[in-house]
């Protein structure tokens, strides 16, 4: 690790300022920062806690029905106090890595991250989340924009995601079997006008919507509408885990595994 | 009922006590007095020749102590090879050269190139950060068949090609095991890879350097398997300090997997640059450094062939394996494709004629080595395939076909070299079937079917071999070590014992098991008894830990010691008796004269040896101390019969594991609990080969499962509940305590009934698939069902 200094901002307002500094980044849960800071991958001068600003924790319900999820919120919090509210996301979460890191890892991090094997990202995708950030919102269509890479400007700190909530969800995940990321993560949501599903872990391009399937399952809603559809396996990842052709395949074995358990 | 104490009692493991309460004192808890950090820096290119490496900037950065390169350990030994290799001409294997610090050229990722001692590690790493490498790369060598392909790139410029040897076992058998091909009613024949592997001991390696400049002593703490061994390789061989100059300490090790055994070029750099530097030197491996420099395990490319007669009688048996070494010959990585494969290469079976080849092969790659098991679960993975394969070609039971070849007459010679002592393959096979409940298979095939899955078993048999020995014969197969084991028993005046042996436990409970066999020998509570190991400044010079070898060499060479204890202490109470020593009888931790009520207590016969006032002192010296060396006369032959049931799930390839059951011949077992365990550890290691684990490299020698985020080691929740019996028990008829060895048969005999189980369970669902390289990772098997 390099040095750096710390900063621990109390309200967003502080944190904003804070990211002003030159080379200041965002520390969420750190699972991510950390070990990259580790392997001296990354050498920002300030690390601007987000932890302690209290305005960016939990979860409630919005006026409109939407369920809102502070952006310093932690996995282990979506997936206590949002089972109620959107059972098929606080289930992605209670999935996401082990104990440790839902402890620690928060829900800002991982969308800012958008790391193509992430869970969240899915699941904000599918259910045509919003962003918003200490100076903007930003819709979940706009806001992925390939691996690693987001509609967030410099410094601009994710403060708040907003979901609506679907009818019936469900999140399917096939680990990859050391890191048990998803080599494929299907999420569906269904409205009572459309359906929409997210792929992450399988594309080049980071999470997708597969509007094939959006369109067959808008119609009708069960595993059958899903068979015959297939995705190309050209763009897909091809790396030690998996083929792009497994991957293409799984996608459809978890679309139809999510369609019925979201039932 | 079971016993409470001594052998054959489940001792509770005394040593987890500090393990577990964090009070273990590991080689990463030594911090001595003054002592500065070493980082590595090492290659990220795996082939190239090193035109310049720069350390000008990098000396005058803060803390910086001492910057050292390749040329610095010019006037050094290189790193030794403990096993050399004789190939089918009998001519020696090619040996390269090995550098502590890459000089001329990088070899592989992670090679060290420079080594920074600085106040601080962080110090020590901005300094590497500033040292300039002028590296041009060159092709990397990595594919084994390429690499003994003409006119390929060479990975050491001053051999003749990159093979190391070209080994034929037993070179006299060829032509008739040929002529028994050709003879065949039916020959199976199977191309496959056993996967490289990295070991991943909890604990990742350390080396603390020492030098009293006052004395002119040595000190390493690190954390080995064999302390004895890395004072000879390192003082003779390396840099020149004898013995009696240089201590070498591991104390508690947290797991070792053989990964520990080898001698590794930071040992002799940090004990050399103690001196150099006037500091102890610390070194302490990160996670990512231990996946490019500890030694890796298996990566083997094997063709073999199995010649059935008209009755389903194995007549011969043919392989030829590729064996990747890696860029240097780590300690004892001759040995492993050769001696300790080609020699088990007969398994459970009678079959007349055997010929082994292999080529070992030199690649831009990390040194390969033993790792648990070596060489023995690259021997029984391919016969156990191969006689599975056999079987469905032949339309046979696989478990008749096994039993009707068995070995069944002891001892037994078999046609590579080895005597079996003793054994009972159809005991063994007949608790397998009665545990696994395989009549019920058919039943539970269904069940799965209904739920959408298809169900497989496997069942395999394997044989190995533990306490590689005798130390005459192994020398003349190339060893350059002795494989006797050593114990000092020392008898305090009130009774009590510590034995210093030459074994090293780093994980397996020789703390708790070897107490367990003198308390039985003398009639004391275990709690009397202290074991010692890891220190060279202690212990007599002991061959140290691997191969299974602890109790049944190092608990013999403790036996003998404890047997002459005994003779001595029954002088002593012959004297204070005034009995005849035929008539002292040891009981209970009482001596008494047959016939008579007359008795003497252990400990007043013990003060007696240290306060000699009632003494025979013109016929007996004084103390109660005893050495013994234990040099065995043929190695333990353990064997069992493993089941393994699993389910695939048709629509993802995904495979697991419903049911195992594990059914080991040990010989006599001391610590049935201790026995277990190790079985458990064993399978999870062979399970993981079988389903998880995959060192991989690119074309580039690019190691891609350089961390665990690539590279998956078995969780918990990737295992079963297993089923684990050793009640079949054939005791070893050549060691006094009849044990034979527990360690590494789990790793052993798991990996051939875990893929054995999938080809059934993909097979029962009308699929062609014969075989299925390890890892079967989801991809691989939903790859081989696509056909
Ligand atoms: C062992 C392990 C297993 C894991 N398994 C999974 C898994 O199965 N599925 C999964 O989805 N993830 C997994 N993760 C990742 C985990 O979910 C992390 O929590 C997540 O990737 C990053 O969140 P964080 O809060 O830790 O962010 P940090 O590591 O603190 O930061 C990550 C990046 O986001 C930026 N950042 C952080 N917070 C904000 C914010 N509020 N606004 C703007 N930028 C911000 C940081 O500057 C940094 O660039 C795993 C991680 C580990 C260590």
């Amino acid at each position: 690790m390099y040095n750096f200094d710390i900063e621990r901002p109390g309200s967003v307002a502080d944190a904003a300022t804070a990211m002003g500094r030159e080379e200041a980044q965002a520390l969420g849960g750190g699972q991510t920062l950390i070990p990259t800071l580790k392997q001296r991958l990354a050498s920002p001068s300030v690390l601007v806690s987000l932890s302690g600003i209290a305005e960016m924790q939990g979860v409630c319900t919005t006026d409109d029905g939407r369920v809102a999820i502070g952006g310093a919120t932690t996995h282990a919090t979506v997936a206590r106090d949002a089972a109620a509210l959107y059972p098929g996301l606080a289930d992605l979460a209670s999935h996401i890595g082990d104990p440790a890191v839902r402890n620690r890892g928060t829900i800002g991090g991982s969308l800012a991250n958008n790391d193509p094997s992430a869970c969240y990202p899915a699941a904000a995708l599918a259910s045509g989340a919003t962003i918003i950030t200490n100076n903007r919102e930003i819709a979940a269509d706009d806001y992925f924009q390939g691996m690693f890479t987001t509609a967030l400007e410099e410094g601009e700190i994710i403060t708040e995601v907003r979901f609506p909530v679907p009818e019936a969800s469900n999140y399917q995940k096939f680990v990859q079997p050391a890191s048990r990321f998803a080599l494929v993560g299907v999420f569906v949501a269904k409205f009572a006008e459309s359906v929409r599903v997210a792929v992450t872990g399988a594309s080049n391009d980071g999470v997708f919507r597969w509007s094939e399937a959006e369109a067959a399952l808008s119609g009708n809603f069960s595993q059958s509408a899903v068979d015959g559809l297939s995705l190309p396996g050209d763009n897909m990842i091809s790396d030690l885990h998996g083929t792009g052709a497994y991957r293409a395949h799984l996608v459809g074995v978890m679309t139809k595994r999510a369609v019925t358990a979201a039932g | 009922m079971p016993k409470d104490s001594g052998i054959g009692a489940s001792s509770k493991r005394r040593e987890d006590v500090r393990f577990l309460t964090g009070a273990g004192n590991y080689t990463d808890d030594i911090n001595i007095h003054g002592q500065a950090h070493v980082f590595f820096l090492r290659s990220d290119i795996a082939h190239g020749t090193i035109n310049s490496v720069d350390t000008s900037a990098a000396e005058a950065m803060p803390g910086v102590v001492k910057i050292f390169t390749g040329a610095d350990f010019e006037a050094v030994g290189g790193m030794p090879c403990g096993w050399q290799v004789t190939d089918k001409h009998g001519d020696p294997m090619q040996e390269p050269k090995h550098p502590v610090l890459a000089h001329g050229k990088v070899r592989h990722v992670g090679e060290p190139v420079a080594a920074v001692v600085a106040d601080t590690l962080e110090q020590a790493r901005d300094a590497a950060e500033a040292i300039d490498v002028d590296i041009s790369e060159l092709p990397a060598v990595v594919d084994m068949k390429a690499a003994v392909s003409d006119g390929a790139t060479k990975v050491h410029d001053d051999l003749t090609s990159n093979l190391c040897y070209d080994w034929g076992f037993v070179e006299e058998n060829k032509a008739a095991t040929d002529e028994a091909f050709s003879n065949a009613a039916h020959v199976t024949t199977l191309e496959l890879v056993n996967n490289r592997l990295v070991a991943n001991p909890m604990e990742p390696r350390v080396a603390v350097g020492d030098y009293a400049r006052g004395t002119g002593d040595h000190t390493l703490y690190t954390t080995s398997q064999n302390p004895h061994v890395i004072r000879l390789l390192m003082g003779a061989f390396v840099l020149g300090i004898p013995e009696h100059k240089l201590r070498v300490v591991a104390p508690d090790v947290g797991g070792g997997f053989g990964t520990k055994i080898f001698h590794y070029q930071e040992e002799a750099f940090c004990t050399f640059a103690a001196k150099a530097c006037g500091r102890p030197v610390k070194w302490t491996s990160s996670r990512s450094e231990a996946f490019m420099s500890d030694a890796h395990g298996r990566d083997h490319v094997t063709k073999i062939e199995l010649a059935l007669d008209g009755d389903n009688n194995f007549t011969a048996l043919r392989t030829e394996t590729f064996a990747n070494m890696g860029a240097y010959l780590s300690t004892f990585a001759p040995s492993v494709p050769t001696w300790l494969h080609g020699t088990l290469m007969a398994g459970n079976y009678k079959t007349p004629l055997i010929y082994v080849n292999v080529k070992a092969v030199f690649t831009n790659t990390v040194p390969v080595d033993a790792y648990r098991g070596a060489g023995r679960p690259e021997a029984t993975f391919q016969l156990e395939r191969v006689i599975d394969k056999a079987a469905r070609e032949l339309g046979v039971d696989p478990i008749a076909l096994r039993r009707q070849n068995f070995v069944t007459e002891f001892p037994y010679a078999t046609p590579v070299a080895v005597e079996y002592d003793t054994g009972d393959y159809v005991a063994t096979m007949d608790k397998l079937e009665e545990m696994a409940d395989l009549s019920g298979f058919e039943a539970r095939r269904k069940a799965s079917e209904a739920r959408g899955k298809l169900r497989g078993l496997g069942v395999n048999c394997y044989i190995e071999a533990c306490g590689i020995a005798p130390s005459n014969l192994v020398g003349q197969l190339g060893a350059r070590a002795g494989l006797y084991e050593s114990a000092t028993v020392r008898v305090n005046a009130t009774g009590g014992l510590v034995v210093m042996t030459g074994s090293h436990s780093h994980g397996q409970g020789h703390e708790t098991a070897f107490p367990q066999v003198i308390a039985d020998m003398i009639g004391i509570d275990e709690s009397m008894i202290e074991i010692v190991h890891g220190d060279t400044a202690n212990a007599p010079m002991g061959m140290g830990t691997y191969g299974s070898r602890s109790l049944a060499v190092g608990g013999s060479a403790m036996v003998r010691a404890t047997e002459k204890i005994i003779a001595k202490a029954k002088k002593i109470a012959s004297h204070i008796l005034e009995a005849s020593e035929a008539d002292i009888e040891l009981k209970d931790g009482t001596f008494s004269v047959a016939g008579t009520d007359k008795s003497l207590a252990w400990g007043d016969v013990t003060l007696a040896a240290y306060v000699p006032h009632n003494y025979p002192l013109e016929d007996l010296e004084p103390g109660l101390e005893e050495t013994a060396f234990y040099d065995p006369s043929n190695f333990t032959y353990p064997a069992g019969a493993y089941a393994c049931e699993v389910e695939v799930d048709p629509d993802t390839g995904k495979v697991t594991i419903e049911a195992f059951t594990a059914v080991d011949d040990f010989g006599n077992v001391v610590n049935p609990m201790i026995v277990t365990g190790q079985v458990h550890g064993g399978l999870a290691q062979g399970i993981g080969q079988a389903l998880l684990e995959n060192c991989a490299y690119d074309e580039n020698g690019q190691l891609l499962s350089a961390s665990y985020m690539d590279y998956a080691m078995p969780r918990a929740d990737d295992l079963p509940f297993y089923q684990v019996d050793h009640s079949c028990q054939t005791p070893c008829t050549h060691n006094p305590l009849g044990v034979k060895g527990c360690g590494e048969a789990g790793a052993i005999g798991s990996p051939p009934s875990v893929v054995n189980a999938v080809v059934d369970a993909l097979q029962s669902a009308g699929k062609d698939v014969t075989h299925i390289d390890m890892p079967l990772t989801p991809a691989r098997v939903w790859a081989a069902m696509q056909g």
